[in-house]
């Protein structure tokens, strides 16, 4: 069911800029990762604030960063590279009309906040064995660099494979 | 290359029709609508289960469409199959020679006749289309594992909605269909020419309509209920402007049809005029009788029917003769 962000656009994108990738995080990350109580406590955390703050659905690959922290898992096609056809006149999810698309959601958070060019990145298929993990983990050691392309891959094709 | 291909890269005004495959197991009903279709349009698009309702399936028709003399697009969506069926059933509409295909996410089982169906959603339109365009000129799966051989000369093709929110982002989400491979895009009805127009002048200043054909959908509303059931918001995607329902209810209760007709003919004719636009998709099941009037109407029919000469009559010869308009 499409989510609602609880936090603001400017709060999210400071979010963003403190859990960035840097040898503290790295380190954190990597200590964590170490024992296996620790990971899982630490993902239980990151599941508890994020269900809270994005509707997260634990896909342990967030695109929130280039979604304006709209969450796309928790559309009902779990789209990831924007909004289907059948998004109602007036923003409205075509699947559940009372929700609003959290695509018309992230485009309003993105523009706001001069990012609305990051949904034009493509993102590439989600990768299933994935879910349940820590996305934080995973983009403090590297694992989801290649989630999305660093342009629109107008210029030249991208290359598919995440590996 | 496909016919659909050739006809579009030499610049000439093409004609596509929807024609939605037949719930029961065969395909004669739909064929006898082609037929009426065969000459006049340039190619015609079998739907994947459209709507999430269970109906033949697109390669099955297509395959029966050619046979009959048409030529085929087939459209796949990814609501019923994962990465690995799509790939796999792509694999199999190459070899068959079917080569026009259209790729899109999907109406929500939701809205079917099997709303208690499991979703799937693997994959969505980009991506899909971006593992087709690999398949094809790398030669390899969305795994990175070698095919032997590629599919090759596929022509891929896409789906959009202008009219959906965020409008402001609808050109850019064609944008990254386009760069995820779609060399043809089909839209959702056009009713609204000046927003449509706007659309495709945002893909025009990003030299986007030079590497991607434009078909402009149109369909054509036939009675008061059938513009109740279009403007109540029920079918995903399709936006009414208020202009265009006063004009039709204006039209008087016997007359919507009529209206309806003029209204398609004009968009037809509008369309054709934006520079950008390749041609148009005709969404009209059930009024496939009709298609040359409308054609012939919008000013578009020249070089068609069943007498016309030339490679752009597809299938000519192999067809029987279609009566004339409104026969």
């Amino acid at each position: 069911m499409p989510a609602t962000p609880r936090l603001s656009p400017r709060q999210a994108y400071l979010l963003q800029a403190v859990m960035r990738r840097r040898w503290l995080s790295q380190r954190l990350g990597g200590l964590v990762e170490r024992w296996p109580l620790a990971r899982r406590v630490f993902t239980a955390a990151e599941r508890k604030s994020k269900e809270d703050l994005f509707g997260c659905r634990m896909c342990g690959q967030c695109a929130l960063p280039v979604t304006g922290y709209s969450c796309p898992m928790s559309c009902p096609k779990e789209l990831r590279n924007g909004p289907c056809g059948g998004v109602g006149p007036g923003g409205a999810c075509e699947v559940y009309p009372e929700r609003r698309c959290v695509w018309v959601t992230a485009y309003e958070r993105a523009a706001t906040a001069g990012r609305a060019g990051d949904l034009r990145l493509l993102q590439r298929p989600v990768d299933h064995r994935r879910f349940g993990e820590s996305s934080w983990l995973n983009y403090w050691a590297g694992r989801d660099d290649r989630l999305w392309t660093d342009d629109d891959g107008l210029a030249a094709p991208p290359p598919l494979g995440r590996a | 290359m496909s016919g659909l291909a050739d006809r579009l890269a030499a610049g000439r005004f093409t004609v596509t029709a929807e024609l939605s495959p037949v719930r029961g197991a065969s395909a004669e009903a739909m064929l006898e609508r082609g037929r009426l279709l065969a000459s006049w349009v340039d190619a015609v698009n079998l739907t994947d289960n459209q709507g999430a309702h269970v109906r033949m399936s697109a390669w099955a028709c297509a395959l029966a469409v050619r046979a009959a003399g048409l030529e085929p697009v087939m459209q796949m969506t990814c609501r019923d199959r994962n990465r690995i069926a799509l790939q796999s059933d792509l694999l199999g509409a190459a070899s068959a020679g079917l080569r026009n295909l259209v790729f899109m996410t999907g109406d929500h089982p939701k809205f079917g006749d099997h709303p208690g169906a499991k979703p799937v959603f693997d994959l969505d339109s980009v991506t899909m289309l971006w593992t087709a365009r690999t398949m094809r000129d790398e030669g390899r799966l969305l795994s990175g594992k070698e095919l032997k051989p590629p599919p090759s000369g596929l022509f891929l093709g896409a789906v959009e909605n202008p009219f959906a929110p965020p409008e402001e982002f609808r050109a850019a989400r064609a944008a990254k269909k386009i760069a995820a491979g779609a060399q043809f895009i089909q839209t959702q009805y056009v009713f609204d020419v000046a927003t449509f127009g706007k659309w495709v002048a945002a893909l025009r200043e990003e030299g986007l309509t030079s590497r991607c054909f434009i078909l402009a959908g149109v369909g054509v509303i036939r009675s008061a209920r059938a513009l109740d059931f279009l403007a109540s918001g029920r079918v995903p995607g399709v936006v009414v402007p208020e202009g265009i329902q006063r004009r039709l209810r204006g039209a008087g209760e016997g007359n919507v049809e009529r209206e309806g007709h003029r209204l398609a003919a004009e968009v037809i004719a509008q369309v054709s005029q934006i520079p950008g636009v390749a041609g148009v998709h005709l969404l009209t099941a059930g009024y496939e009788k009709r298609v040359p009037e409308l054609l012939e109407l919008a000013g578009v029919a020249d070089g068609r029917g069943p007498g016309a000469p030339g490679p752009d009559a597809v299938g000519a010869g192999t067809t029987p003769a279609v009566p004339a308009a409104g026969a």
